[in-house]
């Protein structure tokens, strides 16, 4: 699904990036764990397509296409997702309205018709209901006036909508509250299927008890160090980032 | 030594001979005369007059076509059809068409009970006593207002009663017909009766390829307690030019809620002359203006709170593109009698590309000391991180960027606050951004 290569980023003359390797199959979960500042952000942006970061070396195969060379909105129509650390405010701009507009512009995209208004209400209000999401919500505009846990449910709920192969969540789980959490993790597993695979970029090991993955990279100073199964992650919750600070330093 | 005499510009020139021209025999022909003095001792304005320093009307407008010849039934009906932007908006009609009311394209049903309406021309044949409010107004201070009352063609003369309820809007339709340039002069004299609602529309139109002219200047008065919604929907052929003043004048208690929406013209200038003449009145004054090419579009305001406890609003909203210039002057008096006054005045505007330009002037002059005033301006580009959130959703570049301003400029129209004429004018603005692709991505 997705094969990153030697990448190197840098972001106004900084070296952010310095030679990630990382292979993601079909239907993995692959956690990302690391101290502030190791470039997880950073990853998760490059493979979204924001336009500040540069790519000085290497390359990111996603279904054997490259990634690097596709527009954000190009992306998003072949299957990735972002799910944001911070999800933006938009004033004016109509969840509803927002999510319809998304949903339509991606199956254009790929060449299929536009969704009836019944269509596009039945999904989005299944949805919704799974990830406690009012209706009350739905009418506000994007994320404006939204809690902290509420715009988190609102990535997942488009997450859900639009169906991506592969979803990249950065550090969903800050500033959610315990039920918040259950909640959103409940929204992610019920996506998991065979043909879709998760990066999930974290700080803390408490998400990954609810949403367990089959692999867990240990990010550095712009590198993976240390790659484990799920086990990793709680040796990380028990003893922290220190080692690796130090070893990559 | 006499001063030496000013050299006319050819436009000026070609106003002179027009007025000369005028028929002799006509009923306010010394109105006519002293306005046209006015305007002669001054000329067209231009850059080192304050009130024009963005708006250099001297050098924007170089030709000054004669008085329009009045449409025929069948070019009328044309250009009528083409004038739709409230068409989903339950409306009777009054319409003008190169500045001469036509009485079989007007339509007062639903209302006539509610109104007293005669054409000016009517009014003045009887030697009406409608004059008095023309005096009313000093046409040296203003040359788009002494041209008005030199070349007046006709006009709406409306009262709404005291304590009418208006079951439809009203829209004064001005619009211009046929293919040769030519002057329309209208004014407009509405009155607001006490306790009165009302909705008034006025609306412009004509057609892109005719560098026609527009001068209209609308007074109002609105009586105690009245409440009037007033929407100004200014969509000029691409050659014209637009000039049009708002006078109101509000009585105690009385809400005035005007919006101006501005997509026309080559060059506009929209100027809101508003007055508190009574205690505890208040004013909502928004707009918004969208331009591309190589348009010119002044949105000039006068708040004037002469009398305790009034409280205005004042939001502009501009979208401009290609190399198109934006002017937004916002001035606030507040005269010493005017305690606790609230006045609240922010101009936004969004530059969509490289070479778009905008001028924002917010001033405020402020005599009494117990009163709560603020300004804002801003002037700015597309949100970098709000379009890669929606970007990465799916949504194209150019789609992602109509949604963004679109949802800037719908913050202004919102608040008009009805329903129909909100989604009448947001239908508009996402028709202009659909023409706009090119501009966006330069």
């Amino acid at each position: 699904m997705l094969e990153i290569k030697n990448l190197h980023v840098e972001v106004e003359g900084k070296e952010i990036l310095r030679g990630i390797d990382l292979s993601v199959e079909d239907g993995t979960v692959h956690a990302i764990m690391g101290p502030n500042g190791s470039g997880k952000s950073t990853l998760s942006y490059v493979l979204a397509g924001k336009e500040e970061y540069e790519v000085t070396a290497g390359e990111v195969l996603f279904n054997g296409r490259n990634l690097l060379e596709m527009e954000p909105d190009e992306r998003a129509a072949a299957g990735v997702f972002l799910a944001f650390q911070y999800p933006i405010e938009i004033p004016g701009v109509g969840t509803m309205t927002f999510l319809r507009t998304a949903l339509n512009a991606q199956r254009k995209a790929r060449g299929e018709g536009e969704l009836s208004t019944p269509e596009f209400m039945r999904l989005v209000r299944e949805a919704a209901q799974r990830l406690n999401i009012s209706s009350e919500m739905l009418k506000r505009p994007l994320n404006v006036g939204f809690s902290g846990g509420e715009k988190k449910r609102n990535e997942i709920l488009q997450m859900a909508l639009l169906a991506p192969t592969l979803c990249v969540m950065d550090e969903t789980d800050s500033g959610l509250d315990i039920d918040a959490l259950r909640i959103v993790a409940e929204g992610v597993n019920a996506l998991r299927a065979p043909n879709r695979s998760f990066v999930v970029i974290t700080h803390y090991q408490r998400l990954l008890n609810h949403i367990v993955p089959d692999v867990v990279h240990v990010m550095s100073r712009g590198r993976i160090v240390r790659t484990g199964g799920p086990e990793l992650a709680l040796e990380l919750e028990e003893k922290g980032y220190a080692d690796y600070v130090e070893e990559a330093a | 030594m006499a001063e030496p005499t000013r050299i006319r510009t050819k436009a000026e020139e070609a106003l002179a001979n027009h007025f000369a021209a005028l028929d002799g025999d006509d009923p306010i022909r010394e109105i006519r005369a002293t306005a046209f003095d006015a305007f002669l001792s001054k000329g067209l304005p231009h850059r080192r007059i304050e009130d024009w320093k963005y708006t250099d009307l001297r050098n924007l407008m170089r030709e000054a076509p004669g008085p329009a010849v009045p449409a025929g039934i069948d070019d009328a009906r044309a250009a009528l059809a083409g004038a739709d932007v409230f068409d989903g908006v339950d409306r009777a009609r009054l319409v003008f068409v190169n500045g001469v009311f036509m009485p079989s394209l007007s339509d007062m049903a639903g209302v006539a009970g509610d109104i007293e309406f005669a054409s000016l021309n009517a009014f003045l044949a009887r030697g009406g006593a409608v004059l008095d409010r023309f005096a009313g107004t000093d046409p040296g201070e203003s040359p788009i207002l002494a041209l008005n009352s030199a070349f007046v063609r006709d006009g709406a003369i409306l009262r709404v009663k005291d304590g009418a309820k208006l079951s439809r809007a009203v829209e004064i339709a001005n619009v211009f017909a046929g293919g040769k340039p030519g002057l329309q002069t209208m004014r407009h004299q509405v009155r607001i009766g006490r306790g009165a609602e009302a909705t008034i529309l006025e609306t412009f139109s004509g057609p892109d390829g005719v560098a026609y002219q527009t001068n209209a200047v609308t007074e109002v008065q609105v009586d105690a307690d009245a409440r009037v919604r007033w929407v100004v929907a200014q969509e000029e052929g691409a050659e014209a030019i637009h000039l049009h003043m708002l006078i109101p004048r509000i009585a105690d208690r009385a809400v005035f809620d005007p919006f101006n929406f501005a997509t026309g013209a080559r060059v506009a200038r929209a100027e809101i002359r508003l007055a508190f003449e009574g205690e505890a009145a208040s004013a909502g004054i928004r707009g918004i203006a969208v331009a591309r090419g190589r348009q010119h579009l002044d949105a000039t305001l006068i708040v004037d709170h002469a009398l305790p406890n009034c409280t205005s609003k004042e939001l502009f909203k501009a979208a401009i593109g290609g190399e198109a210039k934006g002017v937004f002057q916002g001035k606030i008096i507040v005269r010493p009698d005017a305690q606790k006054t609230d006045g609240q005045m922010m101009s936004q505007a969004l530059l969509l590309s490289d070479g778009a330009e905008f001028s924002n002037k917010p001033e405020l002059e402020i005599f009494a000391d117990d009163v709560i005033c603020g300004h804002g301006a801003t002037c700015g580009q597309i949100d970098e991180d709000m379009l890669f959130f929606l970007r990465s959703r799916g949504i194209d570049k150019s789609e992602a960027e109509r949604l963004l301003i679109q949802a800037f400029l719908a913050e202004a129209i919102e608040e008009i606050g009805e329903e129909a004429v909100v989604s009448a004018l947001e239908a508009r603005t996402r028709h202009w951004l659909g023409a706009e692709q090119e501009v966006l991505s330069a």
